[in-house]
């Protein structure tokens, strides 16, 4: 493949604060990978892990999940539940092969569309060295219906 | 005969322990109605009956097929394929048809290692020649052929329809007594069935409903692993640190594991409405632990939250111990962009 390959991230942007740098560096017209697919959630917190095994499988190469301050959430811990669940979830991850630049946690407030654009790009560089995911045809092989062969040795 | 003739009823099993046979044996004296009503005509764990009596019936000729084992090889999807074209209806019976249950763990892991560890390092293995497996053998007499090893194990529906899923890892004879009740009056007097692809002989919310021991607010500091407390016997188990997976596991057991101070693993497998349940399950024991808070810097933060994390040995093994083969992503990567 002489093209370049174009990652895919599906973002799950906080409401009150992430969703708001991503509008802010759309204003501000700071230029970043054109990468990022942002879905807008209530809050960080309401990212079930579910929803990124659901994006890979759909063929994302990545998940960035973005979030106000500890602290600064609207709900008050929203964000430190996110934390949690994102360190086990990466735990459990890599049990699957999964590296760990693929599922990225960032915090970003309102005012902060510079980090967020920022953290889009070195995550963009750092999947597009890692390679694409290709989970339903590459790892499973057309969703595991048909069989996987035997590997040539 | 009279005049009317009897259902016919069939189980298999394909990647399977044999347990799922011993709990329709274990519905106890109403094995007798069940032998009373059907015909048997298919069951190779109780009586001799060879693939090419089945190759010999007409399509649909088998009233009721309970499959259970998980697809592992080309031999089991071959016989999942076969039995779905000879029978009415096909259910997928316990935890491995429906959703790969143990022999699923496998796809924690590739069809290589597992070789590896099964035939080649092994403390209890002697095999100086390092012989292993192969699909096909010359020997003096001619060929010989093994069926093909998947590399990932998958669930009965991921290959065949599936009319009914019957979970547990094996069924409760009650649930399955109650399941073959509903079969038989639709069979004989034409009662309503369940709708198609429903999940029979099981609740629909989390086995906590069922659960007998007594519930607080989850608040967990850090996690055990059960060789390393004794349990007071009606706390609930999360509570006390020990992974239970009761709040998203289907209810349906009665919550017998948990009753005698072991936590849930699972085998009834995620209630209505969830798609992956061990990510409800990694989802719900993240946000309970008692650690962190909005005062913390940000590192001292991560690495609190990391230690407690850390204390939950093997989280993929033990959340998805029954439901590898029907979660989201089925399997893991090989290795960095293997296949």
């Amino acid at each position: 493949m002489s093209e370049q390959f174009e990652p895919v991230i599906v973002g799950f942007l906080c409401n009150w604060c992430s969703y708001r740098a991503a509008d802010l560096a759309g204003t501000a017209r700071i230029k970043y990978a054109p990468s990022l697919r942002p879905i807008r959630v209530m809050c960080s917190g309401r990212v079930d892990p579910q929803f990124v095994l659901k994006a890979f499988i759909n063929g994302a190469d990545g998940v960035l999940i973005a979030g106000c301050h500890p602290g600064e959430c609207h709900y008050l811990n929203g964000n430190i539940k996110t934390l949690r669940r994102f360190l086990l979830l990466k735990n459990t991850l890599s049990q699957w092969g999964i590296e760990d630049e693929r599922v990225q946690l960032q915090w970003a407030s309102a005012s902060e569309g510079i980090i967020l654009a920022e953290r889009v790009n070195k995550m963009t560089e750092e999947i597009r060295a890692l390679g694409p995911l290709r989970w339903y045809d590459k790892v499973l092989g057309g969703n595991g219906a048909v069989p996987i062969p035997v590997k040539e040795k | 005969m009279g005049a009317k003739e009897k259902p016919k009823l069939a189980m298999y099993w394909a990647s399977s322990c044999g347990g799922c046979e011993i709990s329709v044996l274990n519905i106890h004296e109403h094995i007798l109605t069940v032998d009373e009503v059907f015909d048997i005509v298919f069951f190779p764990c109780i009586a001799d009956f060879k693939i090419k009596d089945l190759k010999s019936y007409p399509d649909g000729h088998i009233d009721v097929c309970l499959f259970n084992g998980a697809i592992r090889n080309s031999e089991n999807e071959e016989m999942a394929h076969l039995l779905r074209k000879k029978s009415k209806i096909l259910v997928a019976y316990g935890s491995c048809a429906y959703e790969g249950c143990i022999p699923a763990l496998s796809n924690l892991t590739t069809k290589d290692a597992t070789f590896d560890k099964v035939y080649l390092n092994n403390p209890s293995i002697d095999n100086p020649d390092n012989v292993i497996p192969q699909q096909v053998t010359k020997v003096a007499e001619g060929e010989l052929t093994l069926p093909l090893f998947y590399n990932t194990v998958k669930s009965l529906d991921q290959v065949v329809n599936v009319d009914y899923y019957l979970p547990g890892c094996p069924p409760e004879p009650p649930q399955i007594w109650a399941v073959l009740q509903v079969i038989v009056g639709a069979l004989l007097e034409g009662q309503p069935l369940p709708p198609a692809g429903a999940i029979v002989g099981a609740g629909t919310t989390a086995l906590c409903e069922e659960c007998e021991r007594e519930k607080q607010e989850k608040s967990i500091d850090r996690f055990y692993r059960p060789y390393e407390v004794v349990p007071d016997p009606d706390e609930c188990l999360l509570e006390q640190g020990l992974v239970c997976l009761g709040i998203a596991t289907r209810a349906g057991c009665g919550a017998l594991c948990p009753s005698v101070g072991i936590g849930c693993r699972g085998c009834y497998g995620p209630p209505e409405g969830v798609i992956d349940q061990g990510a409800k399950m990694l989802s719900a024991i993240a946000s309970v632990m008692n650690v962190g808070d909005e005062s913390m810097e940000e590192d001292e933060l991560v690495d609190k939250i990391q230690e407690v994390v850390d204390t939950i040995a093997d989280p993929a093994g033990t959340f998805y111990r029954f439901s590898m083969a029907h979660s989201i992503l089925r399997r893991v990567k090989n290795g960095k962009g293997d296949s």
